[in-house]
C-alpha cells in the first residue's frame, strides 16, 4: 500500500502495466505539443507580445505623452477635460497609467498599425482593452512599445486590472477606432 | 537531554504514534481548520460584494477583506495543514519518533505569531496591499514581517520533517525505501524549503523598504524572485495533495501504486521542473524575452504537467486495482460505481482528482500558455482556476483526509456524519461552480480585484454585457453553496473534537471513514494490473483539454493583431 514501504524491495525493477506505459507516451507527446505551439505561434500568429520595452523615468514618460497629445489633440472627451487624440497612422503614440486614469484618450483608424507606448506614473496597472480583452501589464520605469492593428471600429474602453489602491475601480480610459 | 520515547498504539490501524508527533500533529490541523474559516468568512464577504445585486461591502473593506481573504486560505490554512502531513508521512508512517520535537513547537508558534501579526496588520485597514503586495504599493512592516515569521516557522517544520526521516532511517524503524506517500511529502518539503529561500530574498528587503531602510525595490525584478516564492508554494499544495490522494486510496481500499516506478519518478519530476515556473505570471510584463518567457512557462517542456497527468492515471487506477482485486469486475465501471459515495472521505478525494485535473489543471495549462495569457491576464478568470487548484483540489483533499484523521487521531466518533456525507458534494461543487463562473466572467474581461464593475463612480465607465453580471451574479450564489459546505465541515470537526463521543468497536463499524483491511494490505504486485476504466477516463479528460486549449487559441486569432 502506498502508505507502507513497497512490498518488493527492488521495486524500480517491476513491471510497468500496458496502459501506464501508453499514457505516460500520449501524455509526453502532448505535453510536446503545447511545447511547440508557443514558437509555431511566434512564426505563423498574429497576437504576439513584443519584446520590445525600455527603461525610463516616469516625469520623461509623462512630458513625451504630454507632448504627444497637445500635437494631435482633435477635440476634449465630453466635459471630462480629458483630451482625445488623433495620431497619424504608423505613428507612435502614448497611453500613460497613473492614480487613478488612463490618459489621454485615443483615436486610432481601423486597419492601420500603430505602435503604442505603455507606461506608469506611480503603481503598478492593468492594461486591459474591453471588449476585445487584450491585457497588459503596465510598470513604472519601464516602457512597453506594443505594434497594434485594430480591426474593427467601436469604442473601446481601457478597464485598469491590476489593483492599484483605493480608486481603483474607478480607473477607465477610452481608444476610439474610427473607419477613417 | 533526554529523548521522549512514548509511543502509543493506534488501535484502529495499529500504526506506533509518537505521542509528541501526535500532539503537534492535531495542533497544526487545528490551528489551520480555525484560520480556514476565518479565511472562508472574508471569502463569502468578497463573494457577496462581487455579486453586482448585493454589493456588500464598502470599497475600503473589500479590499482589506480580499487582502485577509488570500492570505489565511492560500497561506495560512494550507501550510499549517501541510505541517501536519509532513509530521503525519514521517513520523505516524515511520513509526518513528519526531526529531526535536522543541524545534516543531518553535515552529508552531511562529507560525501562528507571524500569522496573527499579519492578519492584525491588515485589519488595522493600512495594509490592504493583497497578498502578492507589488511593490512600489507599501504595506505597514509588521504586514511583512508577520509573513516572513510565518514562513520561517515553516522551514523548521520542514527541517523537523527530514530529520525524523533520518533518526527513522537510522532507528530502522521500516524496511526498505519509504512509503510512497512519505516519498511524495519529501517532495512537498524539498520545494518548501526552495519557495521559503525565494520568499526570504524578496521580502527580507521589501520589509527594510517599508522600515526606510531601502529606498528603491524594482517592480519587475520584485515580481520575479516573488512569484519563485509564490508559484512554488503552489507546488507544495499540489504535492502534497496528491501525497494525500495516495494515502486515501491506501487507506480506503488498500490500494497499491500501480508501478511504485512511475508514481515516484512523476513525484521527481516536480522537483525537477516546477518551481522553474514563475514566468506563467509574468507572460505579460515588459522587460522580459519571449524566450525566457516560453521555456519557463513550460517548466521546461511541460515536464511537470506530464508528471501531474500521470498521477491523474496512476491515483485511480490504484483504486480500479484494488476494487477489482475485490472482485469488482464487471464491465468499465462497476469498481467506480460500487465504491463507497456516501464516506466523505472518498467523495471528497474522488471530487478532487476530477476538479483538479478538469477545472484547474486544463485552465492552468491554457493561461499558462505564453500568447493565451494575453486573454486573461488579471481577469476574474485566474481566481477562477486558481479556486479549481487549491479549493477544489487542494482543500477539498485536505477535507476528506480529515474525515479519517480527526476521529482516528482523536479516537471519537463524528459529531454529525449524516450531514457528513453531503458534506463534500456541496463544498466541491459549489466551489467547483464559483471557478466555472468566474472563468466564465474572465472571459468577458471581468477584471479580477475590483470592487464595482458597474463603474457608478468613475469618470468614464464601460458597459460589461449582462452575461457577465449574470455570471458574477451566480457566481456569489454558489459561493453561498460552497461556504454551506465549508462551514459543515468546520462545525463537525471542532464539534468532533470538543463533543465527540470517544469511538467505541461498534461504532467504529459504521464509522463513515473505516480503516484499511489488513487483507488487501498484502497482495502482491499491482504493477501488472489493467485498468482500462481508468484508461477510458483519462481519454476523456486528454479530449477535453486538447479541444479546450484550441478554442483558446481560436478566440486568441480574433482580436487585434499585436507584435
Ligand atoms: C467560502 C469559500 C470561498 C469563497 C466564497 C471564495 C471566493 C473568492 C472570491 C469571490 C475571490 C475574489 C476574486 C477577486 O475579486 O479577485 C477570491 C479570491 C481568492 N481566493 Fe477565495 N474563496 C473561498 C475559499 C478559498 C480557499 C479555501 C482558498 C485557498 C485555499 C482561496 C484562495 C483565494 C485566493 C488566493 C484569492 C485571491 C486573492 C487576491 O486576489 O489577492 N479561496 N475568493
Ligand atoms: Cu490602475
Ligand atoms: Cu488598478
Amino acid at each position: 500500500m502506498s502508505i507502507f514501504p513497497p512490498e518488493q524491495r527492488i521495486w524500480w525493477k517491476e513491471p510497468i502495466e500496458r496502459s501506464e506505459i501508453l499514457w505516460v507516451v500520449i501524455a509526453l507527446v502532448w505535453c510536446l505539443i503545447l511545447f511547440f505551439m508557443m514558437p509555431y505561434w511566434h512564426i505563423v500568429g498574429e497576437q504576439n507580445l513584443t519584446n520590445e520595452a525600455y527603461r525610463i523615468k516616469p516625469e520623461a514618460f509623462a512630458k513625451r505623452t504630454e507632448a504627444f497629445a497637445e500635437k494631435y489633440k482633435v477635440r476634449e472627451e465630453g466635459d471630462t477635460g480629458i483630451p482625445v487624440v488623433r495620431p497619424p497612422a504608423g505613428s507612435d503614440i502614448y497611453m500613460l497609467g497613473r492614480l487613478w486614469e488612463w490618459w489621454p484618450v485615443l483615436e486610432l483608424q481601423k486597419d492601420k498599425t500603430y505602435r503604442l507606448h505603455l507606461s506608469s506614473l506611480d503603481w503598478q496597472h492593468g492594461f486591459s482593452l474591453l471588449p476585445e480583452n487584450i491585457n497588459i501589464q503596465v510598470h513604472p520605469d519601464y516602457e512597453m512599445v506594443i505594434t497594434i492593428k485594430p480591426n474593427r471600429s467601436g469604442e473601446y474602453s481601457v478597464v485598469c486590472n491590476e489593483f492599484c489602491g483605493i480608486g481603483h475601480h474607478t480607473m477607465v480610459g477610452k481608444i476610439y477606432v474610427v473607419d477613417k | 537531554m533526554t529523548i521522549n520515547r512514548d509511543f502509543r498504539t493506534c488501535p484502529d490501524t495499529g500504526f506506533k504514534i509518537h505521542l509528541p508527533a501526535d500532539k503537534l500533529i492535531k495542533w497544526n490541523a487545528v490551528s489551520g481548520v480555525v484560520f480556514l474559516m476565518i479565511g472562508g468568512l472574508f471569502g463569502i464577504a468578497v463573494a457577496l460584494t462581487r455579486w453586482p445585486a448585493v454589493h456588500l461591502l464598502p470599497a475600503d473593506w473589500f479590499y482589506l477583506a480580499l487582502t485577509a481573504h488570500g492570505l489565511d486560505v492560500l497561506l495560512v490554512w494550507l501550510i499549517f495543514f501541510e505541517v501536519a502531513i509532513l509530521y503525519f508521512a514521517s513520523s505516524v508512517l515511520l513509526g518513528s519518533r519526531l526529531a526535536s520535537p522543541k524545534a516543531a513547537w518553535a515552529g508552531y508558534w511562529l507560525m501562528l505569531i507571524g500569522a496573527v501579526m499579519t492578519n492584525i496588520a491588515v485589519l488595522r485597514g493600512d495594509s490592504s496591499v493583497m497578498f502578492t503586495s507589488y511593490v512600489p504599493m507599501k504595506a505597514a512592516p509588521d504586514f511583512y514581517l508577520g509573513i516572513i515569521l510565518f514562513a520561517v516557522g515553516a522551514l523548521l517544520a520542514c527541517f523537523v520533517f527530514f530529520g525524523t526521516l533520518v533518526i527513522a532511517k537510522q532507528e530502522k524503524t521500516y524496511e526498505g525505501s519509504v512509503p510512497l506517500v512519505t516519498f511524495g511529502a519529501t517532495v512537498a518539503a524539498v520545494i518548501a524549503v526552495f519557495t521559503i529561500a525565494a520568499g526570504a530574498i524578496i521580502l527580507v528587503p521589501t520589509l527594510l523598504w517599508s522600515v526606510g531602510y531601502i529606498s528603491h525595490i524594482d517592480t519587475l525584478m520584485y515580481k520575479v524572485v516573488w512569484w519563485g516564492m509564490g508559484h512554488s508554494s503552489q507546488q507544495i499544495n499540489v504535492a502534497a495533495h496528491i501525497a494525500v490522494w495516495y494515502a486515501l486510496a491506501a487507506i480506503l481500499f488498500g490500494a497499491k501504486p500501480l508501478s511504485e516506478k512511475v508514481s515516484r519518478t512523476a513525484f521527481l519530476l516536480y522537483i525537477l521542473f516546477l518551481q522553474l515556473a514563475s514566468a506563467h505570471h509574468l507572460l505579460v510584463e515588459p522587460g522580459l524575452s519571449s524566450e525566457y518567457k516560453i521555456f519557463n512557462t513550460s517548466y521546461a517542456i511541460y515536464l511537470a504537467v506530464l508528471a501531474s497527468m500521470i498521477h491523474g492515471l496512476t491515483v485511480p487506477g490504484s483504486v480500479e486495482a484494488a476494487q477489482r482485486k475485490k472482485g469488482f469486475n464487471k464491465g468499465l465501471f462497476e469498481w467506480l460505481r460500487k465504491a463507497p459515495w456516501g464516506n466523505p472521505a472518498f467523495s471528497g478525494f474522488a471530487l478532487s482528482v476530477v476538479m483538479f485535473g478538469f477545472l484547474g489543471g486544463i485552465s492552468g495549462v491554457m493561461m499558462g500558455t505564453e500568447q493565451l495569457n494575453i486573454i486573461i491576464h488579471n481577469t476574474i478568470y485566474v481566481p477562477g482556476h486558481f479556486h479549481a487548484t487549491v479549493v477544489t483540489g487542494t482543500t477539498l483533499a485536505f477535507m476528506a483526509l480529515a474525515y479519517w484523521l480527526v476521529p482516528t487521531l482523536w479516537q471519537k466518533e463524528l459529531v454529525l456524519p449524516g450531514l457528513a456525507k453531503w458534506q463534500p458534494y456541496l463544498f466541491g461543487i459549489g466551489m467547483g461552480l464559483v471557478s466555472v463562473f468566474m472563468m466564465g466572467a474572465g472571459t468577458l474581461g471581468v477584471p479580477r480585484r475590483h470592487w464595482d464593475i458597474n463603474f457608478a463612480d468613475a469618470v468614464m465607465g464601460y458597459d460589461f454585457p449582462g452575461a457577465a453580471h449574470l455570471m458574477m451574479g451566480l457566481n456569489g450564489m454558489a459561493a453561498l453553496m460552497g461556504a454551506l459546505g465549508g462551514a459543515i465541515f468546520i462545525l463537525n470537526m471542532v464539534g468532533t473534537i470538543l463533543w465527540g463521543k470517544p469511538k467505541t468497536k461498534a461504532a467504529e463499524e459504521e464509522a463513515p471513514a473505516p480503516a484499511p483491511e489488513p487483507v488487501v494490505a498484502t497482495y502482491g504486485n499491482a504493477g501488472t494490473m489493467a485498468v482500462p476504466g481508468t484508461f477510458t477516463l483519462a481519454m476523456v479528460f486528454l479530449v477535453s483539454f486538447v479541444l479546450y486549449y484550441f478554442v483558446n487559441w481560436k478566440y486568441l486569432a480574433g482580436v487585434w493583431p499585436l507584435s
